[in-house]
């Protein structure tokens, strides 16, 4: 099958992502065979989310169209495209969670966050996001901020936590 | 060197759940004390023993064993040292010789072995307690002879399918591919599950093991574990001791000097439960989005890349080097019926003493739960009980005296899964739990078939009219969600939106006066 020659456009323009970053990423993870997600991650990992001015470079580079390199972006929950808090607030929703009042701790950051899920705190500072188990299912209800993770999390531990992590900026 | 001035080993675990409870605190507050002090002390950050509501547990080295102190918060460290806990000394939080508290010394840990006793990153380590044991009796074993010898333990797949792993090691053993692969599944989206996350921060060499044995067998010489995203701390745990068995000879080019190589690397998943699912996770693997592939192919014919693949749980293939170093006889001792060996099964949700149990198979629910778990956290009655992750159904008191074995959950409507376990008093909403196994569905769908994708979101739509409804709407909205379940069981290529009416039917049948307000009940 003849792959379509890609033709090199112009990127929209997003004076906030340093294209060349970016491209160094790509290069540095091309080769290994199924390189997409190790590219997303590393791009994420550095930029905080996926901007979609980058997604003509991967596609370029991985010999991929647009339309694949965002059907697996939108694919991922992980993934985000738009830019996220400071700090990434997940808490968990699953059943063993749910047990043990995860429910509550939900309504309680949303109150005290001022946000929904996939929202971001008025200052700037949290993301809130939902996640399906964090495997630490006999001592909930869990979150992590972060790579930080938090065990029988009371509304009081959560209040603690966030307002340790706001000082230490 | 006198004995005086041996320094005193101290354990604190390094395992995630430790952590999130402060353990890193913890092992702080005691190099900082004993500093203070004087006292010199080889503090080894260890893996968890699996008892959670203990944790974190510090555990001192004495002449008579290793004796416990949990939970401990950083607070009562100078506490301790005041008290001499590192002469084993009686202190509120003291709990005699670890091994012999009650919860561990009742099961029987053949994988788990050496979870929670050893330094997860040490190679000489995990040498000393019988590891790598099994590959070297493997080296001198032919690909044929370690298929055999894994088809004789018995040993089915522990990620949920419990399909026999030594034929599928067979199958991937008579491709003649010049390239095969090895893919670990550690991917563990099911709530209430944790067995995996502990191999991997606890014991990886364990698991590097299993896959390396498992290359062996096949002709593999490339493996992946992919690890789910929100598993930051197994990921990185399993970098580190690939690192170090590779420069150690275990892994990469001519391993221990034979003329078999194998070579490891982590993948890191992005949140999508259907990458659990086998073919979906080759998709991910790939790099495409994670939709489910028909079958046939089966991965072991057409799996990574288009080659003959062995995909396995991570507890599958970390049972493979204490089968390969005792032998099939011995594993298949463990068990009942056709399910032989042990299954580490997890206390979860609401539960006083939540952890890790690995026990054989045919142990029964109410064993587990009385004995082992103590009750629900909350004082309160158990109400239901949901084994086998989110597609599992939720089981009342009346079903506890099951035994856990493949055959017998089954015979009661239920699955073993991946042996979770999660509790809940009687303060559960059934018809909520109902509608929650119905969300997650929408929002995990592959979207490759319409009961799975169009008909989840219709069936949240259902409970809800049921919840809210008056009886006449009732009756025929039930009617309408028992149709809908039967559609997704029957129109779904695989698991998630054939078992997704699995806990929504149970809940019905077991929890009818939960649906519709009150008395309305009884038309579930
Ligand atoms: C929706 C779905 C999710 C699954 N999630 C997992 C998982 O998280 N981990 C796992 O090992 N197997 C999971 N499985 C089972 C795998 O498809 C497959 O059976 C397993 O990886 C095979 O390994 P085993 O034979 O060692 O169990 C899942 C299956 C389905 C249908
Ligand atoms: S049942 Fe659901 S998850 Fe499974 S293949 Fe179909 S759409 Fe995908
Ligand atoms: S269910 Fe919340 S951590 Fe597993």
């Amino acid at each position: 099958m003849q792959i379509e020659a890609s033709v090199p456009q112009a990127v929209p323009s997003d004076p906030s992502v340093d294209l060349n970053q970016v491209r160094s990423i790509i290069q540095e993870f091309k080769t290994l065979p199924g390189a997409m997600l190790p590219v997303l991650h590393a791009i994420q990992d550095a930029l905080g989310h996926v901007p979609p001015s980058v997604v003509p470079l991967i596609a370029d580079e991985l010999n991929l169209s647009r339309a694949e390199v965002h059907g697996v972006i939108s694919f991922y929950h992980h993934f985000r495209q738009q830019p996220a808090g400071r700090h990434i607030v997940q808490i968990c929703r699953a059943e063993a969670c749910q047990a043990v009042g995860a429910d509550a701790l939900v309504a309680h950051a949303k109150a005290a966050l001022g946000c929904d899920f996939h929202g971001t705190s008025s200052d700037g500072q949290f993301t809130l996001e939902p996640v399906y188990c964090l495997g630490q299912c006999a001592c909930g209800p869990n979150m992590q901020i972060d790579d930080d993770l938090h065990a029988r999390v009371s509304n009081d531990k959560f209040n603690r936590v966030l307002r340790a992590k706001r000082g230490v900026q | 060197m006198s004995a005086l001035n041996t320094p005193v080993t101290i354990y604190v675990p390094r395992d995630s759940t430790a952590l999130a409870l402060g353990a890193d605190q913890v092992a702080a507050a005691i190099a900082q004390q004993a500093a203070q002090r004087g006292i010199s002390i080889n503090l080894v950050r260890n893996g968890s023993r699996g008892m959670f509501w203990l944790e974190p547990l510090v555990e001192v080295a004495t002449a008579a064993g290793r004796i416990g102190y949990g939970p401990v918060e950083s607070d009562d460290v100078a506490a301790l040292f005041d008290a001499g806990f590192l002469s084993g000394a009686q202190h509120s939080s003291a709990l005699g010789l670890v091994e012999e508290i009650p919860y561990l010394k009742k099961q029987e840990r053949l994988t788990f072995a050496r979870v929670g006793i050893t330094d997860p990153l040490s190679l000489p380590d995990y040498l000393a307690h019988e590891g790598y044991a099994g590959l070297r009796r493997a080296l001198g074993m032919s690909g044929a002879e370690l298929v055999q010898e894994v088809l004789d333990s018995g040993l089915r797949g522990r990620g949920g399918a419990a399909f026999p792993t030594g034929i599928k090691w067979k199958t991937v053993a008579a491709t003649s591919a010049k390239q095969k692969y090895i893919v670990c599944n550690a991917d563990e989206g099911d709530s209430g599950t944790f067995s995996d996350r502990m191999v991997m921060e606890d014991d990886p060499f364990m698991l590097i093991e299993g896959m390396t044995i498992a290359a062996l067998a096949v002709g593999a010489t490339r493996g992946y574990i992919y690890v789910r995203s929100e598993y930051p701390h197994a990921i990185a745990v399993l970098n580190q001791a690939i690192a170090t068995a590779n420069s150690a000879g275990y892994l990469g080019d001519n391993i221990l000097g034979s003329a078999s190589s194998f070579h490891l690397e982590v993948r890191k998943g992005a949140g999508a439960y259907i990458c659990g699912e086998e073919t979906a996770l080759l998709e991910s693997l790939e790099g495409k989005r994670g939709v489910v592939r028909a079958k046939p192919p089966l991965p072991a014919i057409e799996g990574l890349f288009g080659k003959p693949t062995v995909i396995n749980n991570v507890i599958s293939l970390a049972s493979v080097p204490i089968i390969l170093a005792r032998g099939a006889a011995f594993y298949k001792n463990y068990g009942m019926g056709r399910s032989l060996g042990t299954l580490p099964m997890q206390l979860a949700g609401n539960i006083r003493r939540g952890g890790l149990v690995e026990k054989a198979f045919g142990v029964t629910l109410r064993e587990l739960l009385q004995d082992f778990g103590g009750g629900t956290a909350s004082g309160k009655p158990i109400r239901a009980v949901q084994v086998g992750g989110p597609l599992g159904p939720y089981l009342p008191p009346l079903l506890f005296d099951t035994k856990l074995d493949y055959e017998a959950m089954a015979a009661v409507g239920g699955m073993l899964g991946h042996g979770g376990i999660v509790v809940f008093d009687d303060s559960v909403d059934m018809a909520k739990q109902a509608r929650y196994a119905m969300e997650f569905c929408a929002v995990e769908s592959c979207g490759k078939c319409t009961p799975c994708r169009i008909g989840s979101t219709r069936g949240v739509e259902v409970i809800d009219k049921i919840v809210a409804g008056e009886s006449h709407v009732v009756v025929q909205q039930i009617k309408l969600l028992r149709d809908l379940c039967d559609t997704m069981v029957n129109g779904s290529l695989c698991a998630m939106g054939s078992m997704t009416p699995l806990p929504v039917l149970s809940a019905l049948d077991h929890f009818p006066e939960d649906f519709g307000k009150g008395q309305l009940g009884q038309a579930a």
